[in-house]
C-alpha cells in the first residue's frame, strides 16, 4: 500500500500493461488473417463482406469485431473522390469570357478558379524560367502564338551561366560578404559544370515563386491569427494535421485540382510550406514583449507601422526559422513533386534513382542540397543586414555592386557571343552547359558502388538477412500480432494515465478513425517502421547529444553539423542508403535513422544547455562528480525538451518511411504512392495522409500533455 | 487652473468583461471587494488631478497598485473605463486613432522599465526610430538621433546594438529615443528600477541634469519612496488604484494623510527632505541671534550652524527679508522627535 501512494503512476502503467497482454493473449488470431500483400484488395473475392454506405460500396475482409474493426469508413475516400468530382466538375456553373475563343463559356466556378490558379502560377513559373534559360512564353502570354512566329526575335534570349554565376556572388557578397560570395560563386559553376544547369534553373525558378509566395501568405495569415483569436481558433486544427501530414499524400487532391506540371507544384508546396510558417510567425509574434508593442504605439506609429516596424522584426528570430523551414520544405517538394510531372532536379533526381544510376542520383542530389544551403543562407544574411548611416560613400562605393553586375552582364554576353564564334560546331559551353555534356562522376561513384557491392557484398547481405530475419520480421509480426481493440485500449490508457479524460479523448478518437479506416493493418506496419527508427535515432541523438554537450566547441560543432543536414531535402538521404544496401527495407529504415537522429540529436544538446548555469555550479560545490551531475540534475531538467526532442523525431521517422515507399516497403506511403497513379486516388491520398497525421498527432499529443505537466511540476517556465 | 498640461477627472479603470457596466451601476462608488466578487479588478480607482507644465510629478505605489495602469490611461495605450483626461485642454478619450497617432509623434515620449529597445535596430537606429516613423527624412533624423545620443553621453556606442549594451546605457537609449521628437509631455514608467544601485543613482542624477535643462512635464512611475521625493515637485501615493495623497515631497513627510502613507515616510531622513520653510515659524519680535539662513535651504546643509546658535535663527527669503524664523530646538525636534506632532 506505501509503495501504491508513492508511486500511483507506475502501478496506474502496470495494470493497463496487463491489461493490455491479457487483451492480447484473449484474442485469438483468427484463421482467415492474413496480411494481405500488393493490390489484393481491389481483386473482387468471395470471401469478402461488403456494405452500402451513402450509396457507396465498400469490400473488406470480415473479422471478429475484437481482432480488426470493420472499416466502417470506408466510404470516405470515395465520397471525397465524388465531392471532388462534384466541385469540380459540375458545382455552380458559370459564365466566364474565354479570351482563347472569344466568347462566353459556361465552366464550373472551382474550375474556373482552378485554371485561373494555374495560368497565374505557370506565367511566374515560365518568366522565371525564361529569363534564366531563354523562351517564347511569356512573350505568348502578353501578344500571341502567331506573333511570335511572325517575329523570330521575340523570344528572352535567357542569361548565360557565367552571369547567373556572377550575380549570385555578387548579390551574396552585397548581403553578406566575401565568404558567402565565394560559396554562391562555387555553387553555381559547380552546377554548371557539371552539366546540371537547366534542370537546376528549372527547379531554382519553381522554388523563387513557391518560396516568396509561401513566405508571404503564411506571415499574412500567420499576423491575421495574431490579431484575431476567431482566425486562429479556425486555423489550429488544420495547422496541426498539416504538420504531421506527410507531403506525399497532399499531392493526390492537389492533382485532381490542378492537374500535373509545375504550377501544381508549386500550389502543393504552399500548401505544405505556409502551416509551419504560420505557426512560427505566430509563435514570434506572441513572444514580443508588450513593453515593445508599447514602446512602438508611444513613438506613434500607426497599426501597420507597428506592425511591420516593431513586430515583426522584433519576432525574427522565429519568422527566420520559418522562413528557413520553408525554403526546406521547397526543396523537399522539388524532389516529391517530379512524381506530377515537375521539371528540374527533382526529376532527374527521380529518374536516376529508378535506373539505379546512383552516380548521376548523387549528383543532382548535391545540387540540390547546395543551392538549398546557399538560398537559406541568403535569406538569413538578408534578414540580419545592417544598415550604416555614416559611410561617406563615394559613388562608386555606393553602386560598386550594381556597377559589377552590370560588368558581369557585359562580359558575360561578350563571352556567350564569342563562344558562339568559338564552339561553332556542337555546343556554345559558355552560354549554357548541355545536360550530360559536362563533367560527370557518375560513372565513377556508379563503380564505387560496384566495388563497395562486389567487396563488401557478403557482409552487407549478412548483415541485411540478420536484421530482417531477427528483427524487423519479429517486430513486425509483434505489432500486427495486436488486436484492435487491445490497442485502443492501450493507447487511451496511456491518454488518461499522462493527461486525464481528455487526452484519452483525443488520442482514443484519433486512434478509431485509424482502425475504422481500411489501412488499419498497414498503419501498423507504418509505425512499426516508425517505431524501430525512432529507437535507435534516439538512442544514437541522446549519446551523440550528451557527449557534445560537454564540450563548447563540439556543441557548436554539432548544431552545425544537424543546421547542414536539416538543409538536405528528405529525398537525398535516400541515394546513399540504396548505394549501400541496395532495394531493401533495411534501406529504408537506415534512411529512417539518419533523418530521424537530427532532431533527437539537437534536442539533446538543447535541452542540456538549457539547465541553468546557476544549478550547475550550486552543483558542483555540492560536491558531485561529472556523472553524478548529468544523472541527478542535467538529465531530470533537460528531460522535457529531450521528449519535444522526440516529438520532432517521430514526425521525421513517419515522414521518411511515407518516402520511403519509393523504396519498395509495404505500409501506408505505398497505398499513397498508389494512389498517385489512381484515377480516383484523391480522396485515397488524403484520408491516407490524415491517417499517417493522425498516428503523429496520438504521439505529439500524449508527449506534449506529458512535457507541459512535466515543465509544470520542476518549475521550468 | 487652465495651464494644466494633463488634467484626470475621476478617472477608472477596470478590468473584466463588464467593467463599464458595473462602472455605470456603481455610480462612481467603486468598491474593489464587490467588483473583484464579479470578476472584474479594479485598475484605478478615481484618480483627479493636474500636472502643470514643467511640473514633475511622481507616482510611487507597490507593485499593483495600479500606477502602471494610470499612467496606460493617461497615453492611452489602455483605454480608462470612466472619466475624463484632459492633454493640453484635448479630450484624450475622444481622440480618433489618426489624432492620436499624431499626438504621440509630437507631444509625448515614454520610457519603459524594461527598456522596450527594438532589438534589431542599433542604437541610432533606434533613438531615430519614432522621428522616421513621423515620416522624417533619413538623413535629418539620424543628425537629430546622434543629437541624443550625445545628449546621453552614449558617443561613440551609436552602432552599438541593444543586446550590447549594459542596463544604464540601454535605459540611455530607451531615454534619448523618448526625447527624440523633443515632446513636451514625458512619461516615465519605472525607469530605473530593472538597474543596480550605482547605476541607478547615477542616471536619477543624469536626470535631473537633462530636466533641470528640459523643463518638460512629467509623469514619473516609481515604487522607491526615496527615488520619489528625490524626484519629485508633487508626489502622488497610489493603493489599491486608488491616490492616497497627492502632495509636495515635504508636505507628505511632515503630514501624512493616511497610515498607510506615514509607514513610508516613517523612515525617511528628514533633514534631507525637508528645507528650512517647511519648519519655520512665523517672523517673532524676539531678539534673534547673528545667523541668517535661507529659507530654500535644506535642513541637512545648515543644522550644524543652527545648532551651535543659542536663540532663534532668522530666516530670509530671496530678498533677504526675514520671514519667519527657526528655534535650534525646532530642528532637533523635527530630526529626531516624535512622528505624530506636526510642525
Amino acid at each position: 500500500m506505501e509503495l501504491l501512494k508513492k508511486y500511483p503512476k507506475l502501478f496506474q502503467w502496470l495494470f493497463l500493461l496487463i491489461v493490455f497482454f491479457g487483451l492480447c493473449f484473449a484474442i485469438d488470431v483468427p484463421e482467415t488473417y492474413k496480411f494481405i500483400r500488393g493490390q489484393a484488395e481491389f481483386i473482387k473475392d468471395p470471401n469478402q463482406s461488403t456494405y452500402i454506405l451513402f450509396g457507396k460500396e465498400v469490400r473488406y475482409y470480415a473479422f471478429d469485431n475484437f481482432w480488426r474493426l470493420p472499416p466502417l469508413l470506408g466510404w470516405l475516400p470515395i465520397w471525397i473522390n465524388d465531392g471532388l468530382f462534384f466541385l469540380l466538375n459540375e458545382w455552380m456553373p458559370m459564365e466566364f469570357w474565354d479570351s482563347a475563343t472569344q466568347e462566353y463559356k459556361t465552366r464550373p466556378l472551382v474550375l474556373q478558379i482552378s485554371r485561373n490558379v494555374t495560368a497565374f502560377m505557370t506565367f511566374l513559373i515560365e518568366l522565371i524560367r525564361e529569363i534564366l534559360l531563354g523562351g517564347v512564353e511569356t512573350i505568348v502570354a502578353f501578344t500571341s502564338w502567331n506573333f511570335v512566329s511572325a517575329y523570330p526575335w521575340a523570344k528572352l534570349p535567357g542569361l548565360p551561366w557565367t552571369i547567373v554565376a556572377a550575380g549570385a556572388a555578387i548579390l551574396a557578397y552585397k548581403l553578406s560578404g566575401k565568404g558567402l560570395a565565394i560559396f554562391a560563386g562555387l555553387v553555381m559553376i559547380y552546377i554548371s559544370v557539371f552539366g546540371q544547369w537547366k534542370p537546376s534553373m528549372q527547379t531554382l525558378s519553381f522554388i523563387l515563386v513557391a518560396a516568396p509566395l509561401s513566405f508571404i501568405f503564411g506571415l499574412s495569415l500567420g499576423v491575421m491569427a495574431y490579431k484575431s483569436k476567431r482566425v486562429e481558433k479556425a486555423l489550429y486544427p488544420i495547422l496541426l494535421v498539416m504538420q504531421t501530414m506527410p507531403q506525399y499524400a497532399v499531392l493526390v487532391p492537389a492533382m485532381v485540382l490542378f492537374g500535373i506540371g509545375d504550377h501544381a507544384a508549386v500550389i502543393i508546396t504552399m500548401v505544405v510550406a505556409i502551416p509551419p510558417m504560420i505557426l512560427l510567425t505566430l509563435l514570434g509574434l506572441r513572444g514580443v514583449s508588450p513593453e515593445v508593442i508599447e514602446a512602438g504605439k508611444m513613438s506613434g506609429c500607426s497599426n501597420w507601422q507597428l506592425l511591420t516596424e516593431v513586430l515583426i522584426p522584433t519576432a525574427r528570430r522565429d519568422i527566420l526559422i520559418g522562413v528557413n523551414q520553408v525554403i526546406m520544405v521547397c526543396f523537399s517538394m522539388a524532389v516529391i513533386s517530379a512524381f506530377i510531372g515537375a521539371k528540374g532536379l527533382g526529376w532527374n533526381l527521380l529518374l536516376a534513382l529508378n535506373q539505379l544510376n546512383i552516380g548521376l542520383a548523387l549528383e543532382a542530389g548535391l545540387c540540390i542540397s547546395l543551392i538549398a544551403i546557399l538560398l537559406d543562407k541568403m535569406s538569413l544574411a538578408w534578414a540580419n543586414k545592417q544598415t550604416d548611416y555614416f559611410g561617406n560613400l563615394t559613388f562608386f562605393q555606393r553602386y560598386k555592386n550594381t556597377i559589377f553586375f552590370g560588368g558581369a552582364v557585359l562580359i558575360g554576353a561578350i563571352l556567350a557571343l564569342a563562344g558562339s564564334f568559338f564552339f561553332k560546331e556542337g555546343f556554345n559551353y559558355l552560354y549554357e552547359v548541355p545536360h550530360n555534356k559536362g563533367i560527370s562522376t557518375a560513372d565513377f561513384w556508379n563503380k564505387g558502388v560496384d566495388w563497395i557491392f562486389d567487396t563488401f557484398f557478403v557482409y552487407i547481405k549478412a548483415f541485411n538477412t540478420w536484421l530482417i530475419t531477427e528483427v524487423l520480421q519479429p517486430m513486425r509480426a509483434l505489432y500486427l500480432r495486436m488486436p484492435a481493440v487491445a490497442t485502443l485500449v492501450l493507447v487511451v490508457g496511456a491518454g488518461y494515465i499522462i493527461g486525464g479524460i481528455r487526452s484519452a479523448f483525443t488520442v482514443g478518437g484519433l486512434t478509431l478513425f485509424i482502425a475504422l479506416s481500411p489501412w488499419w493493418d498497414r498503419a501498423l506496419v507504418t509505425t512499426y517502421m516508425a517505431t524501430f527508427g525512432v529507437i535507435i535515432s534516439c538512442t544514437i541523438g541522446f549519446i551523440v547529444g550528451t557527449l557534445c554537450q560537454q564540450n563548447k566547441y563540439t556543441t557548436n560543432f554539432m548544431l552545425g553539423v544537424c543546421d547542414i543536414f536539416q538543409t538536405f531535402p528528405s529525398f537525398v538521404y535516400l541515394i546513399p542508403v540504396m548505394m549501400l544496401f541496395g532495394v531493401t527495407d533495411t534501406s529504408v529504415l537506415i534512411a529512417v535513422i539518419v533523418y530521424a537522429t537530427i532532431p533527437a540529436t539537437r534536442y539533446t544538446i538543447e535541452g542540456l544547455k538549457s539547465v541553468p548555469a546557476a544549478l550547475h555550479d550550486a552543483a558542483t560545490m555540492s560536491g558531485v562528480t561529472k556523472l553524478q551531475r548529468l544523472f541527478k540534475i542535467e538529465f531530470p531538467l533537460a528531460f522535457p525538451h529531450m521528449m519535444l526532442g522526440l516529438n520532432q523525431t517521430i514526425v521525421f521517422a513517419l515522414f521518411m518511411v511515407i518516402i520511403g515507399a519509393f523504396i519498395g516497403t509495404e505500409d501506408l506511403g505505398q497505398y499513397i504512392l498508389k494512389a498517385l497513379s489512381d484515377k480516383a486516388g484523391g480522396g485515397k491520398g488524403l484520408v491516407l495522409g490524415i491517417c499517417v497525421a493522425f498516428i503523429g498527432l496520438i504521439f505529439d499529443n500524449l508527449i506534449r500533455t506529458w512535457v507541459e505537466k512535466r515543465k509544470k511540476h520542476l518549475g521550468i517556465d | 487652473m487652465t495651464d494644466a498640461v494633463i488634467k484626470c477627472e475621476s478617472v477608472y479603470k477596470i478590468f473584466g468583461v463588464n467593467a463599464k457596466k458595473m462602472l455605470e451601476e456603481a455610480n462612481g462608488n467603486v468598491d474593489a471587494k464587490t467588483f473583484q466578487e464579479n470578476g472584474c479588478i479594479v485598475g484605478v480607482n478615481n484618480a483627479s488631478f493636474e500636472v502643470s507644465k514643467g511640473e514633475m510629478l511622481v507616482v510611487m505605489g507597490l507593485s499593483g497598485s495600479g500606477k502602471s495602469t494610470l499612467l496606460r490611461c493617461i497615453s492611452r495605450l489602455t483605454d480608462a473605463t470612466g472619466g475624463k483626461i484632459y492633454i493640453e485642454g484635448q479630450d484624450l478619450l475622444s481622440l480618433k486613432d489618426k489624432e492620436l497617432i499624431e499626438l504621440r509623434r509630437n507631444k509625448m515620449g515614454m520610457v519603459f522599465q524594461s527598456f522596450a529597445l527594438l532589438p534589431h535596430k542599433t542604437v541610432l537606429e533606434n533613438i531615430a526610430f519614432p522621428l522616421q516613423i513621423k515620416g522624417i527624412e533619413t538623413e535629418k533624423s539620424i543628425n537629430k538621433a546622434m543629437d541624443m545620443v550625445k545628449l546621453v553621453g552614449l558617443d561613440g556606442r551609436e552602432n552599438y546594438f541593444p543586446r550590447e549594451l549594459s542596463g544604464g546605457q540601454q535605459q540611455r537609449v530607451g531615454i534619448a529615443r523618448s526625447l527624440a521628437v523633443e515632446p513636451d509631455i514625458w512619461f516615465l514608467d519605472e525607469p530605473f528600477s530593472a538597474l543596480d544601485p550605482l547605476i541607478r543613482k547615477e542616471m536619477q542624477d543624469e536626470f535631473l541634469r537633462l530636466q533641470e535643462k528640459l523643463k518638460k512635464t512629467i509623469m514619473f512611475i516609481t515604487h522607491d519612496f526615496d527615488e520619489a521625493l528625490k524626484l519629485a515637485d508633487r508626489i502622488a501615493i497610489m493603493k489599491d488604484g486608488i491616490i492616497e495623497q497627492l502632495d509636495t515631497p515635504a508636505k507628505i513627510v511632515l503630514n501624512p494623510a493616511t497610515e498607510y502613507v506615514k509607514k513610508f515616510t516613517e523612515e525617511v531622513p528628514r533633514e534631507k527632505v525637508l528645507i528650512i520653510e517647511d519648519v519655520m515659524d512665523a517672523p517673532t519680535s524676539d531678539n534673534l541671534s547673528d545667523l541668517k539662513v535661507s529659507k530654500d535651504e535644506i535642513i541637512e546643509n545648515v543644522a550644524e550652524k543652527i545648532l551651535s546658535q543659542e536663540k532663534s535663527v532668522g530666516v530670509i527669503d530671496s530678498n533677504n527679508k526675514i520671514v519667519g524664523t527657526v528655534h535650534p530646538s525646532k530642528i532637533i525636534h523635527t530630526v529626531f522627535g516624535g512622528r505624530k506632532e506636526n510642525s
